[in-house]
Formats: C-alpha cells, sequence, structure tokens
C-alpha cells in the first residue's frame, strides 16, 4: 500500500487517507493518550446534530405535527416498535439506549458522506467499543435475570441427547462471536464504501476524457453509501435487539 | 502497521498518508474510545432527560386527542341515529294516523251508502206494496165487475130462454163456480 502512495507519474491514489486520526488538541496522560483528535470532533458534532434537530423538530411540538416534528417522531415511533416487535414490553425498558445507540450510529455514518469530513463509525475502535458494550449489557441483563439458569440459553433441550454437547460448544462460540461480526459489519461497510469512493475518485484524473466514467461510477456508489449508511445504523439496533430479546426470554 | 509513531507523528504535522489501515493503528484507540464513550453518553443524557419525554409526551397527547375525537364521534353518531329513529317513528305514527282517518272515512261513508240503500230499498219496496195493492184493488173490482156482467148476462140468457124460471142463488152460484175454474177468485 506504500508503495501506491509514491504519487509520481503513476496513480495518486490514498483511500486510506480519510481515516487518519489527526490529534487536534493533544491530551497525553502518560499511561495514555486521550487526544482530542477528528474522530472525537465528529463524534460530538454528530450529538450536537441530532440533539438539535431533535430539539428543534419538538420545540414547537403541537397536535398537528410540522414536518420535522413527524421526521422526529417517524424516527422515535420506528425505533420504538423495532424494539417492542423484537423484545416485547419487557425490551421497552432498554428502548432509550437502543435510540441512543441507533441515532448515534445513523448521525456518525451519515456525517462521514460530506466530502472532507471524517467516519466515526469507520474505525474499528468506535465500532469494537460499541459492539462490546452491547455485548456486556446484554450477557448482564441475561444473568441477572435468569441467575444461573441463562447458562441453559445454550444447551439445546430440544437436540437429541448426544448432541447437545457438541451443540452447546457451537452455541457458545457463535456467542462469543457476536461481538466481532456485530462490529465488523458495520465498520467494514462504512470504510469499504469510502475506500471504494476514494478509489473511484483516483482514477478520474488518470483516465483524462474518460473519467466521466468513474464519476457515474462514483454517483452511484454515493447514491448506495447513503442507503449503506441507514441501513448498517438500523442493522447494528436490530442486532442489539435480537440479543436483548435472547437475554431477556431465551429463545 | 508497525511505523504507528511514524504514522501519528505525520498526522500531527498534517503531511498525512496513511501507512496501512488507520483503523488497525492501535494507539488511537484509547482516545477515539473515550470520546466515542463520553459522547454516547452525553447523548444518552440528553435523549432520555430531555427529547425522548417530549416525543412521548407529544404522541400521548395525539393519541388522546383522536381517542377524544372517535369518542366525540361515535356520541355524535349515537346522537343522529337517535334523531333518525324519532323521525322514523313520527313518520310510522303520522301513516298509522293517515291510515286510521282514511279507515273511518272510509267506514263511515260505508255506513251511509248503506243507509242510503236501506232508504232507497224500503222506499222500491214501499212502492212495489203500494202498486200491488192497486194491481189488486183493480182485479179485485174487475172480478166484481165480471160477477156483475157474468150474472146479468146469465141471468138475461136464462130469462130468454126460460122466462121467469131464474133462479138468482143457481145462477150466482154458476158463475162463482166459472170464476174459480178460471182462477179469478
Amino acid at each position: 500500500m506504500a508503495s501506491s502512495a509514491d504519487g509520481e507519474g503513476g496513480l495518486n491514489i490514498h483511500p486510506m487517507d480519510q481515516f487518519i486520526i489527526k490529534d487536534w488538541i493533544p491530551i497525553d496522560l502518560g499511561f495514555v493518550d486521550l487526544s482530542f483528535t477528528n474522530s472525537a470532533f465528529f463524534a460530538f458534532l454528530a450529538v450536537g446534530l441530532v440533539s438539535l434537530f431533535l430539539w428543534t423538530a419538538m420545540s414547537g411540538s403541537s397536535l398537528v405535527p410540522s414536518r420535522m416534528q413527524s421526521m422526529a417522531e417517524g424516527i422515535y415511533e420506528f425505533v420504538r416498535n423495532m424494539v417492542r416487535d423484537s423484545c416485547g414490553e419487557a425490551g421497552m425498558k432498554y428502548f432509550p439506549y437502543i435510540f441512543t445507540l441507533f441515532l448515534f450510529i445513523l448521525a456518525c455514518n451519515l456525517l462521514g458522506m460530506l466530502p472532507y469530513s471524517f467516519t466515526v463509525t469507520s474505525h474499528f475502535a468506535v465500532t469494537v467499543f460499541l459492539a462490546l458494550s452491547v455485548f456486556i449489557t446484554v450477557t448482564m441483563i441475561g444473568f441477572m435475570r435468569h441467575g444461573m439458569n441463562f447458562l441453559s440459553f445454550f444447551w439445546p433441550m430440544d437436540a437429541p441427547a448426544v448432541m447437545r454437547p457438541v451443540l452447546a460448544i457451537i452455541e457458545v462460540i457463535s456467542y462469543f462471536v457476536r461481538p466481532v461480526s456485530h462490529s465488523i459489519r458495520l465498520g467494514a461497510n462504512m470504510m469499504a464504501g469510502h475506500a471504494v469512493l476514494k478509489v473511484f475518485a483516483g482514477f478520474v484524473g488518470a483516465m483524462g476524457v474518460f473519467g466521466v466514467l468513474p464519476i457515474l461510477a462514483i454517483t452511484g456508489v454515493t447514491a448506495l453509501e447513503f442507503l449503506v449508511a441507514v441501513i448498517q445504523a438500523y442493522v447494528f439496533a436490530i442486532l442489539t435487539c435480537v440479543y436483548l430479546h435472547d437475554a431477556l426470554h431465551m429463545h | 502497521m508497525a511505523s504507528s509513531a511514524t504514522d501519528s507523528d505525520a498526522a500531527a504535522h498534517g503531511g498525512e498518508q496513511a501507512v496501512g489501515m488507520p483503523q488497525l493503528d492501535f494507539d488511537t484507540w484509547a482516545s477515539q474510545i473515550f470520546w466515542a464513550a463520553l459522547a454516547l453518553v452525553l447523548l444518552y443524557q440528553i435523549l432520555a432527560k430531555k427529547i425522548m419525554p417530549r416525543i412521548a409526551g407529544a404522541l400521548e397527547d395525539r393519541h388522546h386527542a383522536i381517542a377524544g375525537d372517535l369518542d366525540s364521534a361515535s356520541t355524535l353518531k349515537a346522537k343522529a341515529e337517535e334523531a333518525q329513529g324519532a323521525y322514523q317513528k313520527a313518520l310510522s305514527d303520522a301513516k298509522a294516523r293517515a291510515h286510521e282517518i282514511a279507515e273511518k272515512n272510509r267506514a263511515e261513508l260505508n255506513v251511509q251508502i248503506a243507509e242510503a240503500n236501506e232508504k232507497a230499498e224500503a222506499e222500491i219496496a214501499a212502492r212495489t206494496a203500494e202498486g200491488e195493492e192497486r194491481i189488486a184493488a183493480i182485479r179485485a173490482e174487475a172480478t166484481a165487475n165480471a160477477r156483475e156482467v157474468a150474472g146479468e148476462t146469465a141471468k138475461a140468457i136464462v130469462d130468454k130462454l126460460a122466462p121467469g124460471s131464474a133462479d138468482p142463488s143457481a145462477i150466482s152460484a154458476a158463475v162463482e163456480r166459472a170464476l174459480a175454474e178460471r182462477g179469478m177468485v
């Protein structure tokens, strides 16, 4: 990859540069570096924009909603129904957490679509953190609700007795793979799309007149990326609901 | 990836050029996770404490308003149905009364017609009786006349055939017999 960065003559494409973490305010505590970076800035920008949007939408709240108000209510009801449909009434206690998670990821994904911006969710640090916090929280909920009975979640009672130990091992492995797939799915999707856009953009200069072709491709991929940004936020939230359902109801 | 130190140096100086995947530069993970967690906690506080109650309240209010409107709509509908029922009842009452009046009128007319018929029949019967009486009187007169004429004629004939032998009682008996034979008595 370093060789492709040699900009002399050949293609001058740096698809990964957009993911570089830049220290804006260095905060080095010695044992750990907590510098305020572009990633931190865009995370807080996402928080600010989400809050501003919802606050503005609901400030003139009326019986007959304005456009913004019905958008805010629509998102709220969408997530609420998602939680209720997959976790039942018992899951409604965790609706604010899932609503927060969904909006944070959605806002970060969509902010990343702005040129020169930074996609917080394209970094595995963030997605692994999000997925692990979901995993740990959900596992704790499972044990708090069912005690040691929660372990029977891994013991497939409807399978033949001989198969049960084998299946139990598979169940445990698949349970611990959850945070991995949960985080990689979001991070890789966001990273890959943005990298592809950069690669195609690099072709434009190199192809001269035919550069119009990659531009058309970029247009299509950009539209696709908007779709992916929304879908991945939804997928992350619905998988969180599914895991929560397992912890609450054990199948 | 091995050169993460030089990478972050380059980033700090603005001449950024990624070496490998910046995602796998684990030196930045602590900072990313720290600020993302802080941002998430902040967003959660804002949403759960400030914004979600407002949205829930707005939805609740609308739900109540719609339920109230539906309620009043159903009461109004019930009222309308009641009014329609009353109207229907009034209409059927009026029809019944009209029918009743018509029936009464018809019965009265029938009575009048029957009376008139009776009167006319009585008159006809009276006149018939009167006519029959007169016919009977005329017939009786005619019979009497015939008896007298027949008696006198018979007496004159008997006087002519055998003068002085006329027996008035025998003649009248014969006349009576002849009249009876002809059915005139």
